[in-house]
């Protein structure tokens, strides 16, 4: 088990989210859509050109730029 | 009057399907005041029961960051309707109950749509419904939008909420001591000193200093600035106490908790899923393929090449017949009427005008109905996926390729439909450097200015040229939206987190309802504006005429030229027979008459306002190598690009050139020693990016709902185009380039 920041995950990799370091309009964005301490993710895949991340989260999936990635703190296998 | 129940929810949650499925026709889109928001509403009824429906923006949340949450909490809070249906996707549940938790912290009451049960079922999740009804306070209706299944329960429930018309107890969620503490002990002093309390409710009020919100804060600094600035303190303090303790922020720690909050009811057996956690979807199957590195953008490069190939060439029939019926119409008038003022008034004026407004109608119509698909089918937002990373490096979004696209992006398109397609943006600042930039991509009526001036001054290079033209547009548009990124629109980029929906098929009737109320907004909004400044143009165009002393003059020249012929070749021309061919003196006797109409058109053009305007620009238009001619042209332009071609025509004492034929018109600048390649470069450059034709000008103003946008692209534009084309002719100037 180790801690690493969303956009160093690979593809199909999955983890429990333990931290959104991001306030403002950027955190309250992110939480809204479910990414909070405990949720799991996994990731689906990246754009064409490696940015944005699209990850699959509780029953949808959520696309967001790899700098907003930076942000989100996830406990991997 | 009927009740007033809003629907609200989260965006592809099937709030608009179930609104549709609602109202039908019965429906009329608005806006919210002062803002660009789109305001929809309707009429349900149902046994003799009216209701009356408003569509509230689709949200995640009622955060005070996006403009759609405002609206919808400002709604709730000022119209205070009876009822709130908040329609839940019922197979992404847990994400859609937040809105729901939110509704119900408001005190508001309200009736849950869990809508597409039947995707839910599909995927193996099972919802006990009862369970969740008891669980939430609130009656839980399963519909199904698509099919209109669930809708009379739906509206029997809501019907009886909105009749017993009991107040709701606010729903309190725990989100642990420190701000539960806090919370009291604000919600007590609110109460004391009766802030906002008329129309808020004090624990809201208290949670929302707490979550930060700046719409509330400022309201509560200007009614109550020693409150308020007692709540920001204790909001402080918690704030302080939470980072310290456990390196958090109280408005995270509220959304953690009603999360929290949603995850321990769905425990209580209220969700039960019968599948494999790794199991594909078949959306993701599709994904797989449509976002594949590889195919993925050749197959984005087929659609958006589709979706231009269907606005531009299948709207090109109605277009003619609404041309014709207007040429027509104009024909008619111009036969039936007596010449005169009113006569050019109505003509020039009114049916050109109309018939400007009009003509873009079919174009907006197909646009919209192919865009709709896109975004009906969840692939826009794929598109938006795809192409963000290039779009954000201009301070952009991924979505508003589709608005380059049908501005010209590829050469033809019209920046009138381009400007209405930003509002699949959601991002106001991306969306604003959007808007003001799409009129540099070539429109079709930009076209014939080129060809014109590619065949007189570069007749072997043409394809070379028309390349270098649109990747110009690009290059140049990219660049401005940049600038304006970072100087006049600046700011952070809006956070790109966006939901990939899944793919559904979209419903015929859907399409056509988006597709219409999209179009008539512009008829009405646009149509009255457009109408007035046609006829302002006109007048510029036509007023003052010439003195009757030159009128005089042109009358003398004429009976000259006729007397000076044979009366048999007089009475040829006077009896106007089309089919019948003319002696070869009738032939010459017409060409002198028409020569001599020309030289009055053109004395007329020059003595009229625009005229005038356009000589006495002309001591500073020399910087780019214009004459007056080229000025009055580029003036015309403003009331429509394709009027340059033609106007240039009238300057040059041709007649009105057909901007289609215009070989006598390449011919006279091809020999005029004035004109050199180094001045039709710089001609072409300044036509691509000078101020928008006013019909876009109009519509600028009305998608970013204000005028000041509007007069900022016609300035703004006009400098930096004049500016590269007398840096252009200045520079080639000096180094000797594409001299004649």
């Amino acid at each position: 088990m180790s801690r690493i920041m969303m956009r160093q995950m690979r593809d199909n990799q999955s983890g429990t989210i333990t931290a959104i370091k991001a306030g403002s309009e950027l955190g309250r964005r992110i939480r809204d859509m479910g990414l909070v301490p405990g949720t799991e993710i996994k990731i689906q895949g990246r754009a064409p050109l490696y940015d944005p991340v699209a990850l699959r989260v509780m029953d949808f999936t959520l696309t967001l730029r790899n700098n907003e990635a930076d942000y989100i703190e996830v406990e991997v296998e | 009057m009927e009740p007033t129940i809003a629907l609200a929810g989260n965006p592809n949650s099937g709030k608009t399907t179930l609104f549709n499925a609602l109202t039908g026709a019965r429906q009329h889109v608005g806006n919210y005041p002062g803002v660009t928001v789109e305001k929809k509403e309707g009429t349900y009824i149902s046994n003799g029961c009216k209701m009356h429906i408003v569509d509230l923006p689709g949200t995640y949340s009622l955060t005070a960051y996006s403009l759609e949450e405002v609206v919808a909490r400002d709604f709730l809070v000022n119209s205070k309707p009876r009822v709130v249906i908040d329609i839940v996707d019922a197979s992404n549940l847990e994400r859609n109950l937040y809105l729901a938790i939110q509704f119900l912290e408001m005190g508001i009451p309200v009736c849950i749509a869990l809508n597409m049960i039947d995707v839910a079922q599909r995927r193996g999740i099972e919802i006990n419904t009862q369970k969740l009804a008891t669980l939430l306070g609130v009656p839980v209706v399963p519909t199904i939008a698509r099919n209109g299944q669930g809708k009379r329960e739906l509206m029997e429930t809501a019907a009886q909420i909105a009749q017993q018309g009991k107040e709701l107890r606010p729903l309190k969620i725990s989100y642990g001591d420190d701000v539960d503490q806090a919370l009291v002990e604000m919600e007590a002093a609110i109460t004391a000193a009766d802030f906002l309390t008329d129309t808020y409710r004090a624990r809201w009020i208290a949670l929302k200093y707490m979550e930060n919100d700046e719409q509330i804060m400022a309201i509560g600094a200007r009614v109550n600035p020693a409150l308020a600035a007692t709540l920001t303190a204790r909001v402080r303090k918690v704030s302080l106490h939470l980072q310290e303790t456990l390196d958090t922020y109280p408005e995270a720690m509220i959304a953690d908790q009603r999360y929290g909050y949603i995850k321990s009811i769905l425990k209580q057996g209220v969700i039960q899923r019968h599948y494999d956690q790794n199991r594909l979807y078949s959306s993701d199957r599709i994904d797989r393929v449509l976002t594949n590195r590889f195919i993925g953008p050749l197959i984005m490069l087929a659609v958006i090449a589709g979706l231009y190939h269907f606005t531009f060439t299948y709207s090109k029939t109605p277009v003619g017949w609404l041309e014709s019926f207007f040429g027509w119409l104009g024909d008619f008038m111009s036969a039936h009427l007596p010449d005169g003022l009113l006569k050019s008034l109505l003509i020039s004026g009114v049916i050109d005008g109309v018939g400007g407004v009009i003509g873009f109608v079919p174009l907006i119509m197909y646009m919209f109905f192919g865009i709709s698909i896109l975004e009906d089918s969840g692939y826009l937002a794929r598109v938006a996926f795809m192409l963000d990373r290039v779009f954000r490096t201009f301070g952009l979004h991924g979505s508003s390729v589709m608005a380059f696209i049908v501005s010209g992006g590829i050469a033809g398109g019209c920046a009138v439909p381009g400007v209405m397609a930003t509002r699949t943006l959601k991002s106001p600042r991306e969306r604003l450097a959007t808007l003001l930039t799409v009129p540099f991509m070539n429109c079709g009526a930009k076209l014939p200015l080129f060809a014109l001036l590619t065949a007189t001054f570069f007749a072997k290079h043409e394809a070379a040229i028309m390349f270098a033209i649109t990747v110009g547009a690009w290059g140049g548009a990219l660049l401005v939206a940049k600038f304006l990124r970072v100087t006049v629109i600046k700011g952070a980029s809006t956070p790109f987190v966006m939901e990939l929906p899944p793919y559904r098929w979209p419903t015929f009737k859907g399409l056509a309802i988006h597709t219409w109320e999209r179009t008539w907004q512009y008829i009405k909004k646009a149509g009255t504006v457009i109408l007035g400044i046609s006829i302002l143009l006109w007048a510029m165009m036509t007023y003052p005429g010439l003195p009757a002393s030159k009128l005089q003059a042109y009358a003398q020249r004429r009976a000259a030229e006729i007397s000076a012929f044979p009366s048999a070749a007089v009475l040829e021309l006077e009896a106007g027979a089309k089919s019948v061919r003319l002696s070869a003196a009738a032939q010459q006797l017409k060409q002198r008459l028409a020569a001599i109409d020309a030289h009055q058109a053109e004395a007329r053009l020059r003595n009229s306002l625009a005229g005038r305007i356009g000589i006495a620009l002309e001591s500073v238009s020399r910087w780019a190598g214009f004459d007056w001619r080229t000025n009055i042209a580029l003036i015309g332009g403003f009331a429509a690009k394709e009027v340059v071609v033609s106007t240039l025509g009238t300057a040059y004492s041709l007649g009105a050139v057909d901007p289609e034929a215009s070989v006598s018109l390449s011919q006279t600048l091809a020999q005029d020693p004035f004109w050199t390649p180094l001045l039709a470069v710089g001609l072409i450059v300044f036509t691509m990016f000078y101020s928008p034709c006013f019909v876009s000008v109009v519509c600028i103003s009305r998608e970013s709902g204000s005028w000041k946008w509007g007069a900022f692209s016609v300035a703004f534009n006009t400098l930096l185009a004049f500016s590269l084309a007398t840096l252009i002719f200045q520079v080639g100037s000096a180094m000797g380039f594409l001299a004649k």
